[in-house]
């Protein structure tokens, strides 16, 4: 079985759980493993922008160096370890005296080279949509799914390179191949608040509430996340007594490795979909008259 | 550096008769000590130890001629830009440059005396590129009594200015500005303009260009096409009218437009029904009925084969394309267009008669969105420098909106109002002033359609806020990019591009006019973006270098050529690697042979010689060796 070394990140092993599992299954699903890499540390979740500060770079310069001796390829899931993971990979690779001096400190050189891939990537690039479409076994026919995109995936586009930043299409892209009916509506690449929903929730909620009301607005049913903390942020900006929404914009918000699971024919609890979510999903589908296979 | 260590060292050698040191050489006292000591010491070569050779290597080469010496008994050691501006440790920079000093005198001890090639010039100028640029230089080199042969790749000269209404700051109509120039460009007597043409091939050298031009089948008769029309009203195939950016449509035979010069159809090969195998035909027939018969069908493209001396680059700008700029929507919402989009909507003549209206549903617009700097100064993603035009013809378009529609409301987005020109600052201030316009500093994050409204969303960063404006049609300032074939005509003549391809200047600021190929001069947007004041001063600057290069039947070229030894076996190696296609083999002796007009002294054609048998002027393998020698010693 083909197999790429895996970095969960922290997300994954607490409130992200369902998003690791998710992605394992679909893996499996798909013929492939994501093998975790033996030891691995927190990335440090954002890339300091700060160039005397160093420190930070230390934890994610140190993974690459550990990752390189276990492969060339990394994939990620989680949107904020792609982006910290993917960028240091460019920044080593330009052999400044910073880095220079991290290495020091860290008494592991890395100097580049490991590939950093998102999740996506892999399906796309290595499995391709093709394949995938062949895969479906449950078209998820009449699901009217809003793809969030967030910053992390996306931006900087000169070093992620990842997707157009301001167009994005790759998870429209992979939920048509699903059988949804994907929704464009302008906020999908808008920042949700990120961090800010930490020590200033009353700032970041707006943001997501935004995000909520525009996607409901072009009639998605439901939001397709691929990042821990956007799907966290549209969540709590939906609950039961938020400001800045109504309970008749409610989306549920799931990660696209759970869409890509249950077209596959995996079942619920092997993506750790709960009762609740997978109500929302069934209440989300509207019936065609195809009707689901 | 210590310049005296230097003197007195280099004045201690056996073959050097004199060594004085002067604080400004090219000073007038300077070149008085150059001179007397020459003169005194009865001296048969000098170094002159300075600038770079780029400098001053003229003016002291000139002197030592004044002064009885052949002036390839010069040399000039560059000791400041090769080490005393480059170097931190003044030891070390003084040895260097003794070293560069010793160098230069172990070469001028081996140069021979040379004098220079006198070859003919070709006494006419091609033009290429008929926009504002290309019609000012040509008129002005024909009107000094010269052929200039003008070649335009449409079907029509005129360029970008045609298709603008207005030109600020003055707002002259610009048809009615351009016009009487195109048409003094059709009757001038010495200008020959070959339309729908391109420049294939350019051999020879500066005075003495040998160009091919291929000029796509006319099919229509410059000569006898009266414009009447006819064969447009039978034409049964439409097309999006590039003229008007795809505004409205016109005929597959057409006429570029109402002013156009030459004033004849065009017709559009790549879209026409009726060519090869004749299918349609109609405009013909109807032509001939008419009894005009300027229509020929089965014509076929000619090569023009034009002897100049020099040639005159005006190849313009096209723009940046807009669908890059996924942010602004263009190209997925149709009420996001370019300035020139909505430049051809302000024009009287344009797809709206001048009357602005949304593409998407023919509605007046009330509120209307200026993106200033779309794309530009984008260093990461877009365009990383400044077109230099769009604040004012921003300025003009809200300016004009708001007289077309007095109770519109414009927002411009800007970073900084750059309105350096004559009467230029006070055109924008009026424009803002007088009109009410509202600038906005900042730039646009995104573009979204939202119930038929254009959701703007933006940032301005005089008040700090984030700012959200409802607009019926955004105008996107994208920026000026080098024409299409910039860069395959680059490399037919031989010009160097810059880094963003537009056609490099011999020197940014002494030599603006010329390429750093001799004998091809720049003028216009093809050089860098400017406006039209701007390009028609540099038409007629570049006019009238030609017009130097013309004023004499002959013109020198440096003697410091390739020659071929006795030892050559005529083996032909050296002919393929020759860039200026100066080598041969002679016809009787079946020997290589330079042809000293084409030879620029590259010395490719030496280093390629199995043979040594190939040698430069006054750049000798002995001359190199004993240069080296001056080095590692």
């Amino acid at each position: 079985m083909q197999s790429y070394l895996y970095f969960p990140g922290c997300t994954l092993r607490t409130v992200a759980k369902d998003y690791d599992a998710s992605a394992k299954a679909c893996a499996r699903a798909l013929g492939f493993e994501l093998k975790e890499m033996q030891e691995w540390l927190c990335c440090g979740a954002v890339l300091s922008n700060v160039e005397d500060n160093l420190m930070t770079k230390a934890g994610p310069n140190r993974i690459l160096a550990r990752a390189q001796q276990e492969g060339d390829k990394l994939v990620t899931l989680c949107a904020g370890c792609y982006n910290v993971l993917k960028r240091t990979d460019l920044h080593a690779k330009l052999a400044s005296p910073a880095q220079q001096s991290i290495n020091t400190f860290n008494e592991e050189s890395y100097n580049g080279g490991v590939n950093v891939v998102h999740f996506l990537e892999v399906i796309r690039d290595q499995v391709g949509f093709d394949a995938i479409e062949r895969a479906v076994k449950v078209p998820l026919k009449g699901l009217r799914v809003g793809a969030y995109y967030g910053c992390l995936l996306l931006r900087p586009s000169g070093e992620m390179k990842f997707d157009d930043p301001n167009r994005p299409s790759i998870l429209e892209n992979l939920l048509m191949r699903l059988g949804c009916t994907p929704i464009d509506y302008p906020a999908r690449t808008d920042c949700c608040g990120s961090y800010l929903s930490v020590g200033s929730a009353e700032n970041s909620q707006p943001m997501s509430a935004a995000i909520v009301k525009s996607a409901h607005s072009c009639g998605a049913k439901l939001l397709a996340v691929g990042c821990p903390l956007c799907k966290y942020n549209l969540e709590s900006s939906q609950i039961p007594g938020a400001k800045n929404t109504s309970a008749e914009e409610f989306l549920p918000v799931v990660y696209f490795t759970q869409l890509l699971g249950l077209a596959l024919g995996l079942r619920p609890e092997e993506l750790e979909l709960n009762m609740q979510q997978m109500q929302a999903i069934r209440e989300a589908q509207i019936p065609t008259s195809e009707g689901r296979d | 550096m210590n310049i005296k260590e230097i003197v007195e060292k280099t004045g201690k050698r056996s073959d050097i008769v004199f060594a004085a040191d002067h604080k400004y050489l090219c000073s007038e006292p300077g070149q008085a000590l150059i001179k007397d000591s020459i003169r005194q010491h009865k001296l048969d070569a000098i170094v002159v130890a300075a600038c770079s050779p780029a400098m001053h290597e003229a003016t002291f080469k000139t002197l030592a001629q004044l002064s009885g010496l052949n002036k390839y008994n010069c040399e000039i050691a560059n000791i400041r830009e090769q080490s005393s501006w480059v170097h931190d440790d003044p030891h070390k920079a003084t040895a260097k440059a003794h070293i560069i000093v010793s160098e230069a005198i172990e070469k001028v001890k081996l140069n021979e005396p040379l004098q220079p090639i006198t070859v003919p010039v070709t006494r006419k100028v091609l033009v290429i590129g008929g926009g504002i640029a290309g019609i000012r230089a040509s008129l002005d080199v024909a009107n000094a009594g010269y052929q200039v042969y003008l070649v335009e790749k449409s079907g029509s000269i005129g360029g970008r200015m045609a298709q603008l209404s207005e030109t600020f700051p003055t707002l002259d109509c610009a048809t009615c500005i351009l016009g009487p120039l195109m048409v003094e460009v059709y009757r001038h007597p010495n200008i020959k303009l070959l339309r729908l043409s391109k420049v294939e091939e350019v051999r020879g050298y500066i005075g003495n260009f040998k160009v091919k031009v291929r000029q796509e089948p006319e099919y229509v008769d410059v000569a006898k096409c009266n414009a009447c029309g006819e064969c447009a009203k039978v034409c049964p195939a439409e097309v999006p009218n590039e003229f008007d950016f795809g505004l409205t449509w016109r005929k597959t035979i057409y006429t570029p437009f109402a002013q156009a010069v030459p004033p004849a159809y065009v017709l559009d090969a790549k879209n026409c029904l009726g060519l090869l195998p004749q299918a349609c035909g109609e405009c013909q027939k109807a032509c001939d009925q008419l009894g005009t018969a300027c229509m020929n069908l089965d014509a076929w493209p000619r090569t023009h084969e034009l002897e100049v001396g020099a040639i005159i680059v005006s190849t313009g700008y096209e723009l940046y394309d807009a669908t890059k700029l996924t942010e602004y929507g263009y190209g997925t919402y149709p009420d996001v267009m370019t300035s020139i989009e909505f430049e051809r909507m302000l024009s009287a003549s344009g797809p709206t008669l001048g009357e602005i209206k949304r593409p998407s549903d023919g509605r007046v617009p009330r509120e209307i969105v200026f993106v200033q700097c779309a794309g530009q100064r984008e260093p990461e993603t877009a365009l990383p420098y400044c077109s230099k035009i769009c604040c004012m013809y921003t300025a003009r378009h809200a300016m004009m909106f708001k007289e077309k529609v007095p109770d519109g409301q414009t927002y411009v987005f800007y970073m900084d109002i750059r309105a350096g020109g004559k009467g230029y600052e006070e055109f924008v201030k009026r424009c803002q002033e007088e009109r009410g316009l509202l600038y906005l500093r900042g730039r646009v994050a995104k573009v979204y359609e939202e119930n038929g409204k254009l959701i703007v969303k933006g940032v301005d960063t005089i008040s700090g806020k984030r700012v959200q404006i409802n607009a019926d049609l955004v105008v996107l300032a994208v920026g000026m990019i080098p024409s299409a074939g910039s860069k395959e005509l680059a490399s037919t003549l031989k010009a160097s591009l810059d880094a963003n391809g537009f056609f490099s200047e011999a020197h940014p600021k002494l030599r603006p006019l010329e390429s750093p190929t001799a004998g091809i001069y720049l003028a216009g947007a093809g050089q860098s973006p400017k406006d039209i004041p701007e390009t028609v001063a540099q038409a007629s600057g570049a006019a009238s270098k030609a017009l130097d290069l013309l004023s004499s039947p002959t013109l020198e070229r440096e003697p410091t050529v390739a020659q071929v030894l006795e030892t050559c076996s005529g083996c032909g190696i050296c002919i393929p690697v020759c860039p200026y296609d100066a080598l041969s083999l002679n016809a009787n002796t079946n020997l290589a042979e330079v042809s000293e007009a084409l030879c620029e002294g590259c010395g490719t054609c030496v280093a390629s010689c199995p043979s040594s048998s190939l040698s430069l002027r006054n750049l000798t393998d002995q001359q190199m060796l004993a240069m080296i020698e001056a080095i590692v010693a």
